[in-house]
This record gives C-alpha cells, sequence and structure tokens, in this order.
C-alpha cells in the first residue's frame, strides 16, 4: 500500500536532523517538507494542510510548544509529535497538555518512531471518520431542524423567514399547538447574522412568576434563599444571539412590564443586584394563545403586545396544509427508521390515505408521534395500515383540549408545566404539584399529555 | 549488464563476506558486481559522543570518492551507524539515488547475547543489502511483510522477509535496469 498522499511536515533547526528525517519517512513512502523554523512552518500551513507534525522543541525564535500552540489553533485535527534532545518531565507535560500527539527524545528509536507515526495517522484517520460519520446522522437526523412541507403555505412561511431573518425586528410567530413555531425561532436565527451566537429559549408557560424572573434577569450570590452562587439569566446568555419567548402569552402581567422595558433598553437588573447589565439580544416570540383577545380580556397588556407584534408570522394548522402530509411521513418514516435502527423503506398506499383523512388538532407533533408509536409495532420493511388503526384506537389522536380558563384547562395547563420542568420525572412533579404519583399519571391519561 | 561498485569500509573480521555477497548479488539482481576499495578515511564519520559512524557523512564521502562511472555503490561495514536523529540503522540509501551502505555490526547474533550464527548473519546482510539497493532503484517500504522492502525495524523483523522482492516491487526493480 503506497503512503504517497500523505504528508509530514518537520521542523528542526538543525540540518542533520531535517535531513535524515525526511530520507527516513521518505522510504517509508511518506510525502516530506522540513523546515528550519516556526516562521517557515506556518508560511507552509498557510499552503496546505499537512497530516503529521514532527516539531523540535527547542528552535531559536518560536520555539516548538508555541508553534504547536499556534498549529493547534490552525488545524486542531493535526497530530504533531513533539522532539527534543532533553527528556523533562515538566516540558513533556506542557506539550500534551497543549494537544500534543506525543513527545519522544532524540536519538529515537527507529521502531518507535515508525509506530509514533502510524498511530498518530491512525488516529486522525478514526477521527475523520467519527466526523464524517457523525455528520451524516446529523444530516439524517438533524432533518429534526429542518421545515417540511412544498405546500403554498409552507412555501409563503419560508419566503416570510428568508426576509425577516436578515433583520433585526422583533417576530412574533403564532400558531396552534404542535405546528412547529419553535422550528420557525430556530430557522430565523440560523438564518441570521446572529446565527454564530446561541439561540437561547425560554418556555415562560412552564414556570412560575417568581422563577421566571430570575430565570430570566439571573441573580447575585445570596439574593434569596438558596441562591448559593451568582447565576447569569437567560437574557446575558442570549448577548449576541436571539431570545426565544415561548408560549409569551403566559408571561405575567408585572413580568411583562419589567420585560417591556428590558426590550426597548437592553438593560436589565439581576436580582438582588444594584447595578444594570446590558445585553444585545434579538427577540422572537411564539404564542398558540389570541394575545389580542387576552388584551381585550385584560390578561395582556397592550403595550407589551405592540412591542413583541412588529412582524408577526403565523404557522398555518397541519389540516390547511393537508398536501404536505405524505412528504411529513417520509421525513418522520426516515427520521424514526434511522433512529430506532429499523429498516422500514416502504409506506403502504393506504397510510398516507388513512393519515391525509384525519384533521390532526395537535398538528405536525401529533403526526410525528403517530408515525412514532407505528413504527414501534410495525414490521420491516413496510409501514402498513394496520399499524396504524391500532394506534389511532389506542388514543393517537389528541384528546380536544377543555376550554382555556376552565378550571380543567388551568390545572392540565399546570400539570403539563410541572412535567416539563422537571423533564417528565413523574416522581419530582408529583413533589412539586404536592399530590401522589398515582394521581400525576391519571392527570397524563386524562388530558392526553405527551413528552414534547 | 548494469554494475554495482562494492565498497568495503572498515570491515575488519567481516571482511571475508564481500566477495559471497557480491556474488549472491550478481546472482539475484543479475548485475556485474566490481569490488573497489575505499579511498577515503571513513573516521570523518565517527561521532564520539555516540560511538558511532553518521551514514549521511559516510555516503556522502563514498559518492565523493567514487568512480564517476559507477552507476550504483553499495557500502559495507561492521561498524555501528546511525542516521543523527536515530539510535540506529541496519543501512541507509539514497531514495532513487547512487550510493547505499550496510552494516553487520546488529546483524550478529552475539550482539543480542545469542551464540554465533555466521550464515543466518550473512542472509541478513544479503537482505539488508537487497532492501537497500531497492531504495536506489527507487522502491519505497513495501506493506507485504515477505517483500525484501518490508520496513525492518529490530533483526527479527530481517529474518520474517524473504531476500527477493514481490511483484511489484520487482517490476519496478526491472524498469529501473532497462525494462529486462
Amino acid at each position: 500500500m503506497s503512503q504517497s498522499t500523505v504528508s509530514i511536515l518537520v521542523v528542526d533547526d538543525e540540518f542533520s536532523v531535517r535531513d535524515s528525517l525526511t530520507s527516513w519517512f521518505k522510504k517509508d513512502g511518506y510525502e516530506v517538507l522540513a523546515v528550519e523554523s516556526a516562521a517557515a512552518a506556518l508560511r507552509a500551513l498557510e499552503a496546505r494542510k499537512y497530516a503529521v507534525g514532527v516539531f523540535d522543541i527547542k528552535m531559536p525564535g518560536i520555539d516548538g510548544i508555541e508553534l504547536q500552540e499556534r498549529v493547534h489553533h490552525l488545524d486542531p485535527q493535526m497530530p504533531v509529535i513533539m522532539l527534543t534532545a532533553f527528556a523533562s518531565v515538566e516540558t513533556a507535560v506542557r506539550a500534551l497538555k497543549q494537544g500534543a500527539f506525543d513527545y519522544v527524545t532524540k536519538p529515537i528509536d527507529p521502531d518507535e518512531l515508525s509506530h509514533l507515526v502510524r498511530r498518530a495517522l491512525e488516529q486522525q484517520r478514526l477521527r475523520d471518520e467519527n466526523r464524517q460519520l457523525r455528520s451524516t446522522i446529523d444530516e439524517l437526523t438533524g432533518a429534526d431542524e429542518a421545515i417540511v412541507g412544498d405546500s403554498p403555505a409552507m412555501q409563503r412561511l419560508q419566503q416570510l423567514i428568508r426576509s425577516v431573518a436578515k433583520t433585526e425586528a422583533t417576530v412574533l410567530i403564532r400558531g396552534e399547538s404542535g405546528t412547529g413555531k419553535e422550528l420557525v425561532a430556530r430557522a430565523i436565527h440560523a438564518q441570521s447574522a446572529r446565527r454564530y451566537f446561541p439561540l437561547i429559549p425560554v418556555n415562560c408557560g412552564s414556570l412560575p412568576e417568581d422563577l421566571l424572573e430570575s430565570e430570566l434577569f439571573g441573580h447575585e450570590k445570596g439574593a434569596f434563599t438558596g441562591a448559593r452562587q451568582r447565576r447569569k439569566g437567560r437574557l446575558e446568555m442570549a448577548d449576541g444571539g436571539t431570545l426565544f419567548l415561548d408560549e409569551v402569552g403566559t408571561i405575567p402581567r408585572k413580568m411583562q412590564v419589567d420585560l417591556l422595558r428590558v426590550l426597548e433598553t437592553h438593560e436589565f437588573t439581576r436580582v438582588g443586584a444594584s447595578r444594570p447589565s446590558r445585553s444585545d439580544f434579538r427577540v422572537v416570540c411564539a404564542t398558540n394563545d389570541d394575545l389580542r383577545r387576552a388584551v381585550a380580556e385584560g390578561r395582556f397588556r397592550e403595550d407589551f403586545l405592540y412591542r413583541i407584534d412588529v412582524f408577526p408570522i403565523e404557522v398555518p394548522p397541519l389540516r390547511d396544509r393537508r398536501e404536505d402530509i405524505p412528504l411529513l411521513v417520509r421525513h418522520f418514516v426516515d427520521q424514526f427508521a434511522m433512529r430506532m435502527q429499523k429498516p422500514v423503506t416502504e409506506i403502504a398506499p393506504e397510510v398516507m390515505v388513512m393519515l391525509q383523512a384525519l384533521d390532526w388538532p395537535g398538528n405536525v407533533r401529533e403526526l410525528s408521534n403517530t408515525i412514532e408509536r407505528a413504527m414501534v409495532v410495525c414490521r420491516p420493511p413496510v409501514l402498513r395500515g394496520e399499524d396504524l388503526a391500532l394506534l389511532r384506537h389506542a388514543g393517537g389522536v389528541a384528546p380536544a383540549e377543555p376550554p382555556r380558563d376552565s378550571l380543567a384547562a388551568v390545572e392540565r395547563r399546570h400539570v403539563a408545566a410541572m412535567l416539563e420542568r422537571t423533564g417528565w420525572n413523574i416522581t419530582r412533579a408529583a413533589e412539586l404539584l404536592e399530590v401522589d404519583r398515582v394521581t400525576v399519571y391519571n392527570k397524563i391519561k386524562k388530558y392526553g399529555l405527551a413528552q414534547k | 549488464m548494469a554494475s554495482l561498485q562494492l565498497v568495503p569500509i572498515f570491515c575488519g573480521q567481516q571482511a571475508g563476506l564481500v566477495a559471497p555477497l557480491g556474488a549472491r548479488l550478481a546472482a539475484l539482481l543479475g548485475l556485474e558486481v566490481v569490488v573497489h576499495e575505499a579511498t577515503f578515511d571513513a573516521e570523518v564519520a565517527f561521532d564520539v559522543d555516540r560511538g558511532q559512524y553518521n551514514t549521511r557523512v559516510l555516503l556522502a564521502r563514498l559518492l565523493q570518492h567514487a568512480d564517476p562511472k559507477a552507476p550504483r555503490l553499495l557500502g559495507l561495514t561492521a561498524v555501528d551507524l546511525f542516521i543523527p536523529v536515530l539510535t540506529f540503522v541496519f543501512g541507509e540509501a539514497e531514495l532513487g539515488g547512487r550510493a547505499a551502505i550496510v552494516s553487520t555490526f546488529r546483524l550478529e547474533n552475539e550482539l543480542y547475547g545469542l551464540p554465533p550464527d555466521p550464515a543466518l548473519c550473512f542472509e541478513r546482510l544479503v537482505k539488508e543489502s537487497v532492501h537497500e539497493l531497492g531504495h536506489l532503484f527507487g522502491l519505497v517500504h513495501c506493506q507485504r511483510s515477505s517483500c525484501v522492502m518490508a520496513s525492518s525495524n529490530y533483526v527479527e523483523g530481517i529474518d520474517l522477509k524473504a531476500a527477493s522482492y514481490c511483484d511489484r516491487c520487482l517490476g519496478q526493480v526491472r524498469r529501473q535496469l532497462g525494462g529486462r
């Protein structure tokens, strides 16, 4: 097997070392460039990549350790073997801490040198392979992040996202539960100039008022009982990026006043702090509530609504874009087949007919859950109608939500919020709700709650 | 017929191996082998600190003092060889060049505390010579463990391979020797 494509960069100020290593590596079939200084090595690395570096530690000017550090920034994947004439534990530890692949003392045993280079190349090969596999998986499963659908409604939505993403305008995403409002928020962030900074989501509905304040603004050490450390709030974490306020309609009125000021000035004060802090973030909000009605009913402040409703985006319910159902079904089947390691490659025609006939009150999320459950029972390679029929009787279609202000609606929201907050840890949720676990299970069943 | 000049350098007690090695290389490679005494002082390659001889210096001297018409040179020595960055080498050659050198020093069983075995030592010498000559023909190390061009960094590794080239390496040697 020829190794002619593998290149090694040798850096040593001594001619005899460069000369012997070049001769040695060339006979092993490697392509070699040997240079006398770190400056020459950095110039060489600007021109092209090398598979392995062999650097002498002691050199005039920039020494091998510093060179290794700089190379690590230029090409973090490049393994570097450090050479030295004098063995010193301190130097070895320093080199290895900075990411050197290994460290050897001159003169080197020929067998050790051959092994070292082979091991470095093998490690790099595995790393490359791993990266490639990860990107393939991300491509397939990260389709999670994709907005699927080419109906006119979805094309309009994509156009709106593209237009608004490039601006700094505050966006209000409206749509029924399960339509994919968070995906829209992520798409806006991903296509904006802020994409290299974080997107910080805050699920306003899942946090009680006092917690929401400290969650958003952060708190100082000792600000309240239990605040043992200073904590960054979401506003501060979103600096440079996007703050995504989900379920914005559930923010209490008092908090709306505070937030209104923050959204206008980008200044806020941590709980327990005396001086305000600044953060540069863009705001994207989402709601499934009718905020104009909420204003009329006094639940929502009008000034806050005007502040967030700068660029409204409607996400259509699934029943208004039934033509996208086959695409979505294909997408979810591929995704779950990959995750479950189940080779389901065909979808029986009756599946599409059945799924397109339903109204999907729980929208895309409900469709996704239905496909996931069908995939559990289905026998590869075909997803059949019978896999769905059973599931629909078993509750595949979400129960209708009770009217929003009824006691049941409030209870449903609160139980769901506690479950989200505890990551669906039933025991913890039961503790917070001060009921037993069986009651929590009964509420989940009664309201048809499902983990998102 | 292509030729090879065999140059003994500090052969000491191994001087008797020069003629048989020449005959064997002639038979294996189809080369005309001529023995030519060194006309330079090889002591210049001695490194006092290491107690070894620097092959890079020896190869340079070999080229400097050789018959300019000789297409290939193979130095044969009994002293311990090194290249500056490595602890030792069995031999050394310029890839695609004219000069190579091999040593018997690390091929003898006695160095490893084993009973002397002159026949085994000679076999190792033949393999290392054919290997270094392969580099002169432009061959790099071969991944086939039985090919003489397989890399051997320890003496047992030399014993594992044959004294001949694999078909692929042989093809390249033949092209270098004029398409035979």
